[in-house]
């Protein structure tokens, strides 16, 4: 599928707001649906809906079915080893904060420590920041530097302090402020080499990136479905199967157990069904299944040379509109490449980001402004707030055009 | 004149802009025009921090009478900062605690005192309110 015909099959990208067309840029807080992922979600929620897993009746063995289909979409998108490392969560939030708990449960101890990075959204700290109090635990930053990217040397030196190495290494894969894409590979690579698991967020990643957690090598990988053209409460927790079959439960409830009694102790269900305690979001993780399956469907190239214009135009038009700084620039950097994708966070002087998102708005114009959930990152790059534009498949160089002319307006506006 | 008749007069001018893009010039013209807080009064305690701007607020009683000074770092946000200090500034405690704020509402505006968009403006309300609760035991 390319683009001529990609936005007929969104239908949200008719609408109109405020008598405006409507250019939708911010799809890294979520993107709109395809077609195919509404019509599934209809399907399921007016008939073919019946509770998962264990009745044998019909409408259960249907929707039973296409969750577990859903599973085995998303074990070969991302090349995971088995069918059963892919656990189905609400969210990258939820799949986080499920790691935070039962890898925490099981491995940290009081005075361990965990790495994140400055690049991190609330999300991949918070959750992190719990565990810590909880255990005991120290949270250890690998900071950025001024251009945003990260040092391996400075891992290196975190890895390398005596005592016991970290616990883990907790990184996005794409920074939701920066657009840039960390070499993870890499960075994998030298956390392997000092025995410390690694955990990415592919919140953004997986949505511009075709990952592949085998050749990554990643420990865990965690995404969200609504980013990726799925629905809002989905997401997918992957783990390596040694660490997932370590690991206790989560949540109790019903589906995680083996079998339970009140004298003799609970047995718990083997993968996944451990992890995915009560009643599943069988029919948002079924769609999840057909947005993973659009997102294969799609013409490889034609998307990375979408992306890729849409990258250089971007820059060029931001570049023009004098006092404005872009935070997150693509380049060689300590002898590893950075790529952008086309998400950009900036600020212009003297115009606030709200200030400009709200005129923005009124033009027809879905922006984001503020601290992106991710303050410490924004107050690193010495702001209080920025403006983000993030493109998803469907966006259009006319659609950058008519974007970048009423910027120009907004901020003459606003000096 | 009473609270009440400030906020009218507020949405008697409003009224002449029904289109949005000159309702916010309008807004971008009184941020712009109101007063300076002194730096004194931009000290961190007087700081009400969101995500997405800054207000700050500083508040003296006199002669009964609390006045306000107010300003914040997005000049839409100044702009309706500039109308709550125009509705709120120079009144006795009990006339601002008896208020009932639906000027915003009226003129369209009320997305902007949601809680979830974290611009500061509603716990700047809230301040307000507080200064004079503080004021009205005081006496």
């Amino acid at each position: 599928m390319n683009e001529p015909d990609i936005r007929a099959v969104f239908p949200a990208l008719e609408q109109k707001v405020y008598g405006k067309p409507l250019v939708y840029l911010d799809n890294a807080a979520t993107a709109q649906k395809p077609e195919k992922v509404i019509a599934l979600l209809d399907e399921m929620n007016s008939g073919v809906n019946g509770n998962i897993h264990r009745a044998v009746h019909f409408l259960s063995v249907q929707c039973t079915e296409r969750y577990e289909q859903a599973r085995r979409v998303i074990k070969k998108y991302i090349n995971a080893a088995h069918e059963h490392e892919i656990i189905f969560t609400s969210g990258t939030t939820a799949s986080v904060n499920l790691l935070a708990y039962s890898f925490g449960q099981r491995y940290i101890r009081k005075g361990d420590r965990i790495v994140v990075t400055t690049q991190e959204h609330h999300s991949n700290i918070v959750p992190w920041q719990l565990l810590c109090e909880r255990t005991g635990a120290v949270l250890e930053v690998w900071d950025i530097d001024d251009s945003g990217v990260l040092d391996p040397k400075k891992l290196e030196v975190i890895l390398d302090k005596s005592g016991p190495a970290p616990k883990l290494l907790a990184m996005a894969h794409i920074s939701n402020v920066l657009g840039l894409v960390n070499p993870v590979r890499d960075i994998i690579r030298i956390a392997h080499h000092y025995k410390v698991p690694v955990m990415i967020d592919g919140a953004q990643g997986i949505v511009h990136r075709r990952v592949d957690v085998q050749d990554l090598d990643a420990d865990f990988y965690v995404f969200s479905g609504h980013k990726l053209y799925g629905p809002t409460g989905t997401g997918v927790l992957y783990g390596k199967e040694k660490y997932l079959e370590e690991m206790g439960p989560w949540q109790g409830g019903g589906d995680m157990i083996a079998s339970v009694s009140l004298t003799n102790g609970t047995k718990y269900a083997p993968l996944p069904m451990k992890f995915e305690a009560g009643t599943a979001n069988f029919i948002g993780a079924a769609a999840l299944g057909a947005a993973v399956e659009f997102m294969d469907s799609m013409d490889e190239l034609w998307l990375k040379e979408h992306e890729e214009t849409l990258v250089s135009e971007t820059v060029k038009k931001l570049s023009e509109i004098e006092g404005l700084t872009l935070y997150g620039t693509a380049g060689t950097y300590y002898g590893l490449s950075w790529e952008k994708i086309p998400l950009f966070s900036f600020s212009v002087e003297g115009a606030h980001p709200n200030d400009m998102a709200l005129l923005l708005d009124k033009m027809g114009i879905a922006v984001r402004s503020g601290q992106l959930c991710a303050e410490p990152l924004v107050e690193r790059l010495g702001q209080t707030a920025l403006l983000r534009i993030s493109f998803g498949v469907y966006n259009t160089l006319e659609e950058l055009d008519y974007f970048a002319a009423c910027l120009r307006k907004a901020v003459a506006m606003l000096r | 004149m009473t609270i009440k008749e400030t906020q009218d007069i507020i949405i008697e001018e409003f009224s002449m802009f029904p289109d949005w893009m000159e309702k916010y010039e309008y807004l971008i013209e009184l941020g712009k025009g109101l007063e300076p807080i002194e730096e004194r009064g931009k000290q961190e305690k007087n700081l009400i921090k969101g995500c997405q701007s800054r207000v700050w607020l500083d508040a003296k009683y006199e002669d009964g009478k609390l006045v306000f000074k107010a300003d914040s770092d997005a000049i839409i946000t100044k702009g309706i900062v500039s109308l709550l200090v125009r509705v709120f500034s120079g009144r006795m405690p009990r006339e601002i605690l008896e208020a009932d704020l639906t000027f915003l509402d009226t003129i369209g505006l009320k997305e902007h005192l949601s809680p979830t968009r974290a611009n500061g403006l509603l716990a700047m309300i809230e301040q307000i309110r507080m200064y004079a609760v503080a004021a009205a035991a005081a006496k």
